[in-house]
């Protein structure tokens, strides 16, 4: 790690030019923003940039000293391996602060066309080691890593010891089922998986209906939860649905909740973490302005005094309302058996 | 409390009215107050499918449809999709002091219907800057609204 290397800088995520701009006007360091089509992970109906909004972002966050983070990050195929390349030149020329990128295809075209533009490993590329990350680094010159969420923070400090990458982390969002850039649950319930189609549980799958027994929800049919009238609910996938297994129905894979690691801040800004990262690119600006708020909060307070960093209760109730089914946990952070 | 409490028997009273004057008042009204500042979105994708609204503390539901020269009144039983919360839920989203996640996580939102129509009409919204919207809409009623986020806000 060297010492030039950001500390804790916040990147939030932007869906629309008004989520952008809340996360600029609350305090993110950084955003973090795709266009409206498959070759970013948030490919929803409506969702994104086009080139006017893109624009704008960009101008908008620039002229505050923000950075401009554009998530390529679907894996192309070979019948419209254009768009992709088409995706990156038009980042290059508008000048965003790098681009987020899975596809070592595709980062070979970045880094022979545009040299200049800085190149960050996403999520979705799933390098859990520093191997994995000298790799991406040697062949094609990536400057930060956003890690997956299954690493615990003892583990992620081995790898900020081992590389002069960049590490950034998630630190507030939902939560997946852990093998990021390789799941393929959405696409066996419906066709559609995040990795090419760019979003996991696509919305022409989904159907919700409120029945005499609760509220269902349907992916491609496939009913996949129930909730009766009291229960929070969480988002339509698979790896959150309620399954009967030997005559018992429960969370198989996974429960519905966020993943929340402020109270490990003081670790993260010990062991060198660049950023963190805050996910929702499909959510409101409401949403965007209210965990953008709290979390400036909390960096600015851990910066200020590691040693007497304490989480505020209006803090974790913030985050708590906007978590998915209403719970946090600290995931594969804090793990205590290796 | 954020708006005035509902009478208890208003909701059953409402009930038995018929809803196709209430669609009516609704479209007129979104005519009048937002569709100046709406009209550049591209509406397209949506041409012709209709929408519902279900109040569920007041028992009112209204249907629209949106098209190129603005929104008009629609049965409630045609909506592709439906929307249901409170009234005071679906003032907090129109004025963007809540996340539609948020409740949905929350079972104060319900989608019911074409989940992709319902999504591409809320990111087509929240593409839209609010200020923009409220400068467009008739004086009294964008300064109000202004007002009434404010003071929500701070609550």
């Amino acid at each position: 790690m060297s010492d030039t290397q950001p500390l804790l800088e916040l990147i939030c995520p932007a869906g629309s030019l008004p989520a952008l701009k809340a996360a600029v006007d609350h305090g993110a360091d950084g955003v973090y923003l795709g266009l409206k089509d498959n070759t970013n992970a948030r490919n929803f109906a409506g969702l994104n940039f086009d080139d006017k909004s893109l624009a704008e972002g960009i101008r908008y966050a620039q002229a505050r000293g923000r950075k401009v983070l554009m998530a390529l990050n679907t894996y192309p195929q070979p019948q419209t391996l254009k768009r992709w390349h088409a995706a990156v030149d038009k980042a290059a020329e508008l000048g965003v602060n790098a681009i987020i990128l899975a596809d070592p295809g595709l980062m070979a075209y970045a880094r022979k066309v545009h040299p200049e533009l800085r190149l960050h490993l996403s999520v979705q590329g799933s390098a859990t080691s520093y191997e994995a990350i000298h790799f991406y680094r040697e062949r094609f010159g990536i400057q930060r890593a956003v890690l997956p969420r299954v690493l615990s923070l003892a583990q992620v400090e081995n790898v900020i010891r081992n590389t002069p990458v960049e590490i950034e982390l998630f630190g507030f969002g939902g939560l997946c089922v852990m093998v990021e850039g390789r799941c393929l649950l959405s696409s066996y319930a419906c066709g559609d998986s995040p990795n090419t189609f760019g979003a996991c549980s696509p919305g022409h799958a989904v159907r919700w209906q409120q029945t005499p027994q609760g509220m269902e929800t349907r992916l491609n049919g496939i009913l996949i939860d129930r909730y009766a009238d009291h229960e929070k609910a969480g988002y339509p996938t698979l790896c959150k649905g309620r399954f009967a297994v030997q005559g018992e129905t429960y969370y198989a894979l996974e429960e519905p909740t966020s993943l929340n690691s402020m109270e490990m801040l003081p670790e993260m800004l010990k062991i060198g973490i660049a950023a963190i990262k805050i996910e929702g690119r499909q959510r409101s600006p409401a949403y965007v302005a209210q965990v953008t708020q709290v979390w400036r909060a909390a960096i600015d307070a851990v910066k200020r005094n590691v040693d007497a960093f304490q989480i505020q209760p209006h803090w974790t109730a913030q985050l708590t309302k906007v978590s998915e089914g209403s719970m946090h946990t600290l995931g594969a952070y804090n793990r205590p058996w290796k | 409390m954020l708006l005035p409490t509902i009478p208890a028997a208003l909701p059953r009273l409402i009930a038995h009215l018929p809803m196709a004057p209430v669609s009516y008042a609704l479209s007129v009204g979104l005519n009048r107050i937002a569709w100046r500042g709406l009209q550049a979105l591209d509406w397209t994708p949506m041409h012709g499918r209709s929408f519902a609204i279900r109040i569920l503390d007041l028992g009112v539901s209204a249907g629209f449809r949106v098209g190129p020269s603005g929104f008009s009144a629609a049965k409630v039983a045609d909506a592709a999709v439906t929307f249901s919360a409170s009234a005071e839920d679906f003032v907090r989203l129109a004025l963007r002091l809540e996340d539609p996640d948020t409740l949905f996580f929350n079972r104060r939102l319900l989608i019911e219907g074409d989940t992709d129509l319902g999504l591409a009409a809320k990111n087509l919204l929240d593409g839209v800057e609010l200020e923009t919207l409220t400068a467009q809409m008739p004086m009294p009623v964008g300064m109000a609204l202004n007002l009434l986020r404010q003071r929500l806000t701070l609550q």
